[in-house]
């Protein structure tokens, strides 16, 4: 990691509207406007007492994070091989790596960043509880973050063009959003379809924040389901990633 | 001794030699320039000198260095502009110094670099502002900016205009009054015949010639172009048998003779000949641009 690099990219992300937007307002807000629906504020018994707007915090949380992983920092990364940054920089004593290094950790910082406005406003705004398990809640975010990151990484292998990583991006991006539950969060997912989501990173995610939440440590299970992904995601990645 | 030493080197893609053999030796403080048509291997040649392509069989050495095996150390003594490179869009000019200047080890100063290369105006400005021939200073300052002994200059001004040509030419001329050797790949005739000490042409990934600019314009057939209106038509035959001659052409009543100093006393002893007044007449040295052509001829 080369500290110049990493302050240029981070930087640059500022100088980015769109993806701040997206990455960091668009989360808190969607969860703030879930929370103004009167019905959404009633506790439900089929919830087991929670309120609609509760199970939307760990989905408003991963969307901000899909967004970074998935979208904004795949359109970097190919970016910068199509236009020969990455050549550029081949040129100098710093690895080129260390522009793809310095691209993930900023992109995993605005996540994080996301997660604690998202939790910031839902507690200020909508009387969500803080995750009573917060180090589980922490590392679920880490292992979701890792899992966004690589799978964002492999987009960006495969795609020869910043139009084909965003054409790929958006066509990964909506079923993640669904498997975080965004359309029908994963606790109240019939419990065939919930028992596959579960096994989807996101889906994943979205159980192990919920169960911290609630004050549980993370089922294993859901934690090794982001890792392996993480994992297997990085590997693929590794193995197709083209320097030019 | 000299600072780039190129022997026998080969590089195929998928099967198709891209470079075929190709030997030269750039010796310190001279600008070399790789003249070539488009697809000649000119661009893989300095690649394989910057160490970005790994070449198939060959020696390669910068500085005593191979530019593979010895690539962190490479970087530190030789700079490069890439053809067809870009930068962040909103990374200004004076962050892209300041960052490239940081990878180095040991950098230049960059204020009085954007200074010399007329930058200082523009240092708020972000890349995807600048004008073609800003955006090539900026990469020419990226290029010198760890303080490079040796620095290859890749197709430096193709799209600019005339102007910003002539001042890149200039900034070139400087680079290599300061000390830094220049290997320069260009595919402008008058580019190489302005700038370089030395030239090797390469054609379908072999080199066809290398020698100065003066001494291949001097080694071509046609060295010396005569151009002349004849007041009365001049007998074909008698034209064609002019010593030393290298072509020949017609065009609106005006003739075209290309040869040697042979030549010019020739055709001027047939005109008196034959009282014909020669109107208009011009004798000029033949440019790179007929050297080359007639050397890249009988391959293309």
């Amino acid at each position: 990691m080369n500290t110049a690099v990493l302050r240029t990219e981070a930087r640059l992300l500022a100088r980015e509207p769109g993806s701040l937007f997206w990455i960091l307002a668009f989360p808190p807000l969607l969860l703030v406007i879930l929370g103004a629906v009167p019905a959404f504020r009633e506790p439900q018994d089929a919830l087991g007492g929670l309120r609609v707007v509760d199970t939307y915090v760990p989905v408003t949380v991963l969307v901000g994070l899909i967004v970074a992983g998935v979208q904004a920092m795949p359109a970097g990364l190919t970016g910068y091989r199509e236009h020969g940054i990455l050549r550029r920089m081949a040129t100098t004593p710093v690895r080129p790596s260390a522009l793809l290094s310095a691209q993930m950790l900023v992109h995993a910082v605005a996540a994080v960043l996301s997660a604690l406005l998202t939790l910031t406003a839902g507690r200020v705004l909508c009387d969500v509880h803080l995750p009573r398990q917060p180090f589980g809640y922490l590392l679920a975010l880490l292992l979701a973050v890792l899992a966004a990151l690589a799978l964002g990484s492999l987009i960006s292998a495969v795609s020869r063009t910043v139009k084909i990583a965003g054409a790929v991006g958006t066509v990964v991006f909506f079923p993640m959003l669904f498997c975080a539950g965004v359309w029908l969060p994963v606790p109240s997912m019939p419990d065939l379809m919930a028992d596959i989501v579960v096994l989807t990173p996101f889906g994943a995610a979205a159980q192990a924040l919920g169960d911290a939440t609630a004050g549980d440590w993370p089922g294993w299970a859901h934690l090794g389901v982001m890792a392996g992904w993480a994992v297997l995601l990085s590997g693929a990645a590794a193995r197709w990633f083209r320097w030019e | 001794m000299p600072v780039i030493e190129v022997t026998d080197l080969r590089k195929s893609y998928s099967g198709r030699p891209v470079v075929d053999g190709v030997s030269f030796a750039v010796e310190e403080g001279e600008i070399f320039g790789i003249l070539g048509p488009n697809g000649a291997g000119k661009t893989t040649t300095v690649e394989c000198v910057e160490g970005l392509r790994v070449p198939d069989a060959g020696r390669v050495r910068v500085a005593g260095l191979d530019p593979v095996a010895d690539h962190d150390r490479l970087t530190r003594v030789l700079g490069a502009q890439l053809q067809e490179g870009r930068l962040q869009e909103k990374l200004t000019v004076g962050e892209a110094l300041r960052l490239y200047a940081a990878l180095h080890p040991a950098p230049a100063d960059w204020r009085p670099l954007a200074e010399r290369l007329g930058l200082t105006a523009r240092l708020d400005t972000r890349f995807g502002k600048l004008s073609g021939g800003q955006k090539q200073r900026l990469f020419i300052a990226l290029a010198l900016v760890g303080d490079p002994r040796v620095v290859v200059l890749d197709e430096l001004t193709t799209g600019l205009d005339p102007r910003a040509r002539r001042d890149t030419w200039r900034l070139v001329e400087e680079i290599r009054d300061s000390g830094v050797t220049v290997l320069l790949v260009t595919h402008f005739m008058e580019e190489a015949q302005r700038l370089c000490d030395r030239v090797a042409v390469i054609d379908q990934g072999r080199i066809a010639a290398l020698d100065t600019p003066a001494g291949l314009i001097r080694r071509s057939a046609g060295a010396t172009v005569i151009t002349f209106t004849p007041s009365a038509p001049l007998d074909e035959r008698e034209l064609n048998a002019l010593p030393g001659l290298a072509s020949v052409s017609h065009k609106d009543g005006r003739i075209t003779l290309a040869g040697g100093d042979e030549t010019v006393n020739a055709v001027i002893s047939l005109l008196a000949r034959h009282r014909v007044t020669a109107h208009h007449l011009r004798v000029g040295d033949a440019t790179l641009d007929d050297a080359y052509l007639d050397l890249t001829e009988t391959t293309s």
